[in-house]
């Protein structure tokens, strides 16, 4: 039981680390989107 | 658009699997390698987790206070986009503190939570940098950057007392590792340093993906409102 702790602390660790991953993977791929619309003949860049 | 620097866009994968493997080293130095701790069995091993995470976000929250200090003097872009980064990725560490401290208190104190001194400052830390972090997202005003200097120049004065309240309080919390007076093996005490280069190279390459992300976000922003300019000089 006592290495259910041990695991779920690890667990957690990593979990928070990959969603703020996501967050910022995201949020690339939204501005890659934008510069690409923006790079679009006939757009102001 | 600018686009990346030619040494930058090389440089960051060959570090990114330095650091994933510092990071599988660090792992199983921490699970295998290091020695079970008497009283508390493999549950201490949440420490290596815990501590490094504690000092990580520390010395991020200093790095914000730097660049928060150098941005109201200067008004230096670069060093508010530092400050905002530093905060950010800091606070993702210190939610690791808030999360795998209790986890490792059940098991040893029998209890999740108390409100203890260290503890409590530094929940209240995780909230004076959630608050700044908020402050950056929702407001919209151009003194924002300086406003949010200013909290976190505030901010970063809680860092010392967070990390000095177990000598200054009674306090359920164990004395820390270094310079507290407290002893550790050395075996485990490798263990933690591996851990903490690790996570610290984990941030510093978060750190700058995400430094790049607001810098490009900002060229966007500001190439819209431009646009937005033009259309309306057009429509005139």
């Amino acid at each position: 039981m006592r290495n259910g702790y041990l695991f779920a602390a690890y667990a957690a660790t990593w979990i928070i680390h990959i969603v703020y991953l996501c967050t910022i993977v995201s949020r690339y791929s939204r501005v890659k989107r934008e510069i690409a619309d923006l790079k679009k003949p006939g757009v102001a860049s | 658009m600018r686009d990346d620097l030619p040494g930058m866009k090389k440089a960051f994968p060959i570090l990114g699997v330095l650091t994933a493997i510092l990071l599988s080293y660090a792992l199983y130095e921490s699970l295998v390698a290091a020695p079970t701790e008497q009283t508390m069995g493999d549950v201490q091993r949440i420490f290596y987790y815990h501590v490094p995470s504690a000092w990580t976000a520390f010395i991020l929250f200093f790095v914000n206070f730097g660049a928060s200090v150098f941005y109201l003097i200067k008004r230096n872009p670069a060093a508010d986009i530092v400050a905002l980064v530093s905060a950010e990725v800091g606070v993702v560490f210190c939610t690791v503190v808030l999360v795998t401290g209790p986890i490792w208190a059940r098991p040893v104190w029998g209890i999740w939570w108390t409100w203890d001194m260290r503890l409590t400052s530094t929940l209240v830390l995780w909230l004076i940098y959630v608050s700044y972090l908020f402050l950056r997202r929702f407001s919209s005003s151009g003194q924002t950057p300086a406003l949010a200097a200013a909290l976190a120049v505030l901010g970063a004065l809680c860092v010392p007392f967070v990390y000095f309240s177990i000598w200054f309080f009674r306090t359920q919390h164990p004395q820390p590792v270094m310079g507290g007076g407290g002893s550790i093996d050395p075996r485990m005490l490798h263990v933690l340093l591996i851990n903490w280069l690790a996570f610290s190279c984990f941030a510093f390459l978060v750190c700058w993906s995400r430094y790049r992300l607001e810098s490009l976000q900002r060229e966007v922003d500001q190439a819209h409102a431009l646009e937005s300019l033009m259309d309306l000089r057009g429509g005139a």
